[in-house]
């Protein structure tokens, strides 16, 4: 095409959008808002697509859930399974089991493509869960949950929360064997609740258990009221994030006032795009290949029953690993009795989630650090706090690890009893050791400035805005640095960043942004 | 795309002119950004801030001057999407001929991952972007005028109410006990109350034991160190209820004060009578280590020693499996005596706050 000719387009296609937006604008006066939306600044950096991920599998989840749902029977109504004039699995004939199990059976093996969509939803939600997870991780490690970012924090939690629960009422649905034995124990750790839980468990159950009101009502809670809090909460969350805009890693350029990436349309909309295709194939590809939660191996839920080496997906498997790992104690006095599921099914949990809710608080108290931040930590620049998250890391691992110590026990050929007690003690010792090598490893980073994994060692290269390159030895004095008013974003150098307040760089007062009318 | 540019950065007329059918040529409108329309979050009140580039240019892209590259980029793209085409028609021939699953995911795979890596191969290739530094524009906080002001128009109402700290008094449980008073009769409808419900199983004077087709057992079909899930009669699906008969042989079990006469003794052996349901949290203890007759649970490996009351030995599970008293009727049929006591170590299951 020639130049007038493409102009000629150009001019065409730009009448056309412009009378389309016209339209809308007349309506909504959305204009001045679709401008900043279409030219807003996202981040280019690999670790947030992780959310971005979390989003994709969401929407997998809530399409191929819908149509799990037009299958399901949400009943225990006692049925035998028999050959039908379609697929049946024959190991199953002739079995008692409920209409729900049966119908997730028909599900798999009768509706034609059920089983991929079945297999797909579970493997998204566990994609899901392992982006939420690591996206949790990337805040608490680079500091992105401080002020002004506190309550998308809490939201986040939340989420993780919920998502959690999400997962295990999905799971508990077709009524297997390993489904059966997580609701019992969960009945169990409900009705451990003190004054109020056995009310609390026939509430919920409609009675005693198993009783027949209750998948109905898990049915309802997974595909309704989860669901709802979930969406709900994830709007709140982007609508904050929206506004408030990303954090930012500091680098040459970087103030807390400027932000760094490319502006959402068009290219980053075509990426994000693409990446949700991937995330959607990739999910897809295992629901072909790797089978996942073959209910029909399990057999159905009866309350006699139960096989070994039952375990939770893996983002629950740290709470069935605190029930293994707790004592055999419990608490009676006065007639009165706590029971032991109550302490690690719900006291630590509690605790641990209290700590984690209030962390930007005791975070700032820590750091005698209450202003607002834009840029981030590096991890090594705030010792205290990667070591605290390693800690945890720890403690989950051991947790996690304490929910397989049947499957781990036969395969190490080691007595299951020795398993158990060793990781009781690494409850203690491995957070302990991974506060103190977390701790001495950014220490030393922070002196060598060397990347935690990349070597070698020397100097960091840095894009300009531009798109040139430079490297820089020291960065510390570095004139690329901006004074933002908050010194230093520690891209580097040895601070010494203990608890207490001894940073010399957060001694002094953050300045509020002036605000001016 | 540069003559969009063009024609949006010409600089047009101070004031906008709308025409006779109120649409305003595009060239002669003025911009809220000047001849900049790249504006990088700059309100365009305001002065260009010092940490923002101004010579930043994002409409570049990968094979603006390299026109055989893009084209071999097109290309790339079209074969992308070509597979995206193909295992769309494929899944369908896939779901006709037997919908394997195997094939299913690989024809869903490459059709999604096709158009995925085509739309990023696109972005990177042939659409505009680049990394640039913006301004985060100064919304973070409003000014202190909207503050003060804010809290005035909000000082209007809670004035109005504190002169008024009566009726205030009053409101405040009057809400509060209608929230209670509403949610009351819904959540108490929602289950019964426990009442004494969790003391009890369907074990009672007399009540056959059966296995779990449903034959009635009697004490010469349990061999020595054989195990066996009874249920009361007519009862296979209460959950408190399922017992292990073990028949320990001449172990030596040791007979707990009070329960002398609570197994069966003869010929056979011995059976001993224990609740199944675990009392850490309710999963049935179903491994038997018949060496050293030991009961483990499978859930979180609580292990119970039978020769000794069920009393744990290991794991969280606090308390022993309750000991049901067993007798046979006079067809020798295994019965229960009554139901499951305090004697006997009952109520049976994982703990609950009354159970003292
Ligand atoms: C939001 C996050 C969600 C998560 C993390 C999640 C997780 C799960 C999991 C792990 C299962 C077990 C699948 C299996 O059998 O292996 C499941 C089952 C199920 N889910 Fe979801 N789910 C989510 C959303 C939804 C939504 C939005 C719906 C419906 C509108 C839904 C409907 C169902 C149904 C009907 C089943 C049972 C059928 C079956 O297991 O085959 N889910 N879910
Ligand atoms: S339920 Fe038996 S050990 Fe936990």
């Amino acid at each position: 095409m020639s130049t007038t000719q493409e102009r000629a387009a150009a001019q065409k296609r730009f009448a056309l959008a412009k009378s389309g937006l016209d339209t809308v604008d007349e309506r909504f006066a959305s204009s001045k808002w679709l401008v900043s939306a279409l030219d807003k600044i996202f981040p280019d950096h690999w670790s947030f697509m992780v959310g971005e991920i979390a989003m994709d599998s969401l929407i997998i989840l809530i399409a191929t859930g819908i149509y799990l749902a037009l299958f399901y029977v949400p009943s225990s109504t006692d049925v035998v399974y028999a050959p039908t004039s379609g697929h049946v699995y024959l190991p199953l004939v002739g079995q008692h089991m409920s209409e729900a199990y049966q119908s997730v059976i028909n599900l798999s093996f009768d509706v034609r493509f059920g089983l991929i969509m079945r297999q797909a939803h579970h493997w998204a939600a566990l994609i899901f869960l392992a982006a939420v997870f690591f996206h949790m991780c990337r805040i608490f490690f680079t500091g992105a949950f401080r002020k002004p970012r506190e309550i998308n924090w809490i939201i986040g939690l939340a989420l993780w929360q919920i998502v959690s629960l999400e997962g295990f009422t999905g799971y508990s649905l077709p009524d297997d064997l390993l489904s059966g034995t997580g609701i019992r124990v969960i009945y169990s750790i409900v009705q451990s609740i003190p004054l109020v839980g056995t009310w609390l468990a026939y509430a919920l159950w409609g009675g005693r258990f198993p009783g027949s009101t209750f998948i109905p009502r898990l049915f309802v809670i997974h595909e309704f009221l989860f669901p709802l809090a979930i969406v709900g909460l994830l709007t709140a969350h982007l609508m904050i994030l929206w506004h408030q805009k990303h954090t930012d890693f500091p680098g040459p350029g970087k103030t807390e006032t400027n932000i760094r990436g490319s502006r959402v349309w068009p290219q980053y909309a075509m990426k994000a795009g693409g990446l949700m295709m991937l995330t959607a194939s990739v999910t897809f590809l295992l629901a072909g290949f790797v089978q996942i939660n073959p209910v029909w191996l399990y057999g159905p839920y009866t309350t006699y029953t139960v096989s070994a080496g039952s375990q939770p997906d893996w983002y629950l498997g740290w709470l069935d690993g605190s029930v293994r790992l707790w004592p055999h104690w419990e608490f009676r006095s006065f007639g009165h009795e706590i029971p032991n599921p109550f302490f690690p099914g719900l006291l630590i949990p509690s605790i641990l989630f209290g700590i984690m809710f209030a962390w930007p608080w005791i975070d700032k108290w820590i750091y005698k650090d209450y202003g607002p931040h834009n840029l981030l930590d590096r991890p090594r620049d705030k010792p205290f706090r990667t070591g605290v998250g390693v800690a945890a890391g720890m403690f989950f691992t051991d947790l996690t690890l304490a929910c397989a110590t049947d499957l781990l026990a036969n395969n190490l050929h080691v007595p299951f009893e020795r398993l158990i007690e060793v990781l009781q003690y690494g409850v203690f010792v491995g957070p302990i050791a991974g506060f103190v090598v977390a701790y001495w490893t950014c220490l030393h980073l922070q002196r060598t400035d060397a990347h935690p994994i990349r070597r070698p060692v020397g100097g960091i290269i840095y894009r300009t805005a531009s798109g040139g390159y430079h490297t820089v030895g020291d960065v510390h004095h570095d004139d690329h640095g901006h004074d933002d008013g908050h010194g230093d974003h520690g891209h580097g150098g040895p601070h010494s960043d203990t608890p207490g307040g001894q940073s010399p760089r957060h001694d002094a007062p953050t300045p509020e942004p002036v605000a001016g009318d | 795309m540069s003559n969009i540019d063009d024609e949006l950065t010409h600089p047009g007329p101070a004031e906008t002119t709308a025409g006779a059918d109120g649409h305003v040529p595009a060239s002669s409108v003025r911009l809220p950004f000047g001849r900049n329309p790249r504006h990088f979050g700059i309100d365009p009140s305001d002065p260009w801030p010092a940490d923002v580039p101004m010579d930043q240019d994002d409409t570049h892209w990968r094979f603006e001057n390299d026109p055989k590259g893009a084209k071999r980029a097109e290309r790339r793209i079209a074969a992308c999407w070509t597979v995206t085409l193909l295992a769309s028609i494929a899944v369908c021939v896939v779901y006709v001929t037997g919908a394997n699953n195997q094939l299913a995911g690989l024809c869903y795979g490459l059709a999604f991952g096709g158009l995925g890596v085509g739309m990023i191969l696109w972005a990177r290739d042939l659409l505009p972007g680049h990394e640039v530094t913006a301004s985060r524009g100064h919304h973070e906080v409003s000014s202190e005028g909207y503050r003060v002001a804010v809290a005035e128009s909000f000082s209007r109402g809670t004035d109005a109410i504190a002169r008024r700290p009566f009726v205030f008094k009053i409101l405040a449980p009057a809400a509060g006990l209608l929230g209670l008073g509403t949610l009351f009769g819904p959540v108490a409808s929602l289950g019964p109350r426990p009442h004494t419900d969790l003391y009890k199983t369907k074990w009672g004077k007399g009540t056959r034991a059966v296995d779990q087709d449903g034959n009635p057992i009697k004490p010469t079909d349990l061999p020595v160190n054989g195990i066996l899930t009874v249920f009361p009669e007519g009862y296979m699906d209460d959950a408190l209820s399922p017992t292990l008969l073990i028949n320990v042989g001449d172990s030596d079990f040791k007979v707990q004060p009070q329960r002398a006469g609570w197994n069966l003794q003869g010929p056979y052996g011995n059976i001993v009578a224990f609740s199944k349901i675990c009392t850490h949290a309710a999963c049935p203890a179903s491994l038997y280590n018949v060496q050293r007759h030991q009961l483990i649970c499978p859930c979180h490996q609580s292990t119970f020693d039978v020769l000794d009351d069920c009393r744990p030995v290991f794991g969280p599970a606090p308390r022993s499996l309750a000991q049901l008293q067993i007798s046979t009727n006079s067809d020798g049929y295994i019965i229960s005596v009554s139901d499951y006591t305090r004697a006997g170590g009952g109520p049976v299951g994982p703990g609950f706050w009354n159970r003292g």
